[in-house]
């Protein structure tokens, strides 16, 4: 399975995400800059985490005008997996790849901590390898994961299944509606989620939790 | 010509800065505050002397860049930049 990897000015998760999909799947991921206007042909797309742009104006939103989100934007159309990871959540919901949007927390604080995430829906490409209701362990470490859609947006994110993982066991760091802490699109090839599993793949980082999602994305086993 | 373009949460979607300001308000005396909302506001001088294109332009630009309307609505004023 061959995969890219998009950098904009200020990711700072893109070498933890490499060194992931390195490590699992034994292939390196393309790295395509955010100024290209063509996209490899892969089978899977990875946003990683960090600060685009200094999160100017807001998190997210000068990333998702950039040129290669076109090329996203296609790719997401023909079915290509997208993993977006924290500021690649962000960048995703401002590009319209998903809907609502990523607000400061509510604490106000950044929070930086291992959380409990439950396993809401396993039909996908991204979660098949845990069970529904698994209960994992996930890291984060954001300002602005703070879930919000209006409530005909939120209705519909549940009716059409698209929640991921949820914060579990009073772990929401954020404030997110319905502890929302991952969504698909409504065809399930687009997954945002602020947790960081790449960061949660072997022994030394303190768990493999982590490690499912990116063998289930990149077909490992 | 001019733009003030003023954006603010939308009704409904909760601002924990705001709610932060209003506490600090509070905690300095302001007793008589019902609410505090934070917003932003962009001044934009545009190389163009017609009101409706101007406007035009300025709707296009927060449509695609300057407002997130999942979460902000918008204002527009227009101040001729000749006058000032």
């Amino acid at each position: 399975m061959k995969s890219a990897l998009i950098i904009f000015p200020g990711s700072n998760r893109d070498r933890d995400m490499i060194k992931a999909v390195k490590k699992i799947s034994k292939k390196e991921p393309i790295l395509v800059w955010h100024k290209e206007t063509n996209l490899p042909d892969v089978d899977v797309i990875i946003i990683p985490g960090g600060f685009s742009y200094g999160d100017y104006l807001r998190s997210g939103a000068i990333a998702a005008r950039s040129p290669i989100m076109k090329q996203i934007k296609q790719a997401a159309i023909k079915g290509v997996r997208i993993l977006g990871v924290c500021n690649g959540f962000q960048i995703l919901t401002e590009a319209g790849l998903l809907p609502g949007a990523l607000m400061r927390n509510k604490s106000l604080h950044f929070v930086c901590k291992t959380v409990k995430l439950e396993v809401i829906n396993n039909k996908s490409d991204f979660t098949a390898g845990y069970k529904k209701k698994q209960i994992i362990n996930c890291p984060v470490a954001h300002h602005d994961g703070n879930f919000f859609a209006d409530e005909k947006t939120l209705s519909e994110i549940e009716a059409n299944e698209q929640v991921a993982f949820r914060y579990a066991n009073g772990t929401n760091p954020n404030g997110s509606l319905n502890n929302i802490a991952g969504i698909f699109n409504k065809e399930k090839n687009v997954l945002g989620m602020m947790p960081h599993p790449e960061n949660l793949i072997e022994k030394a980082h303190g768990g493999t939790d982590g490690r499912t999602l990116f063998e289930s994305l990149l077909g490992v086993k | 010509m001019r733009a003030r373009i003023i954006v603010t949460l939308k009704s409904g979607v909760l601002d924990p800065q705001g709610e932060a300001i209003k506490n600090s308000l509070n905690a300095l005396g302001f007793e008589n505050i019902n609410s505090v909302r934070q917003g932003k506001l962009f001044e934009i001088d545009i190389d163009e002397d017609d009101r409706e294109k101007s406007l035009k332009s300025v709707k296009d630009m927060c449509r695609k860049l300057l407002v997130n309307q999942v979460i902000e609505k918008y204002s527009i004023e227009l101040d001729d930049a000749s006058k000032n």
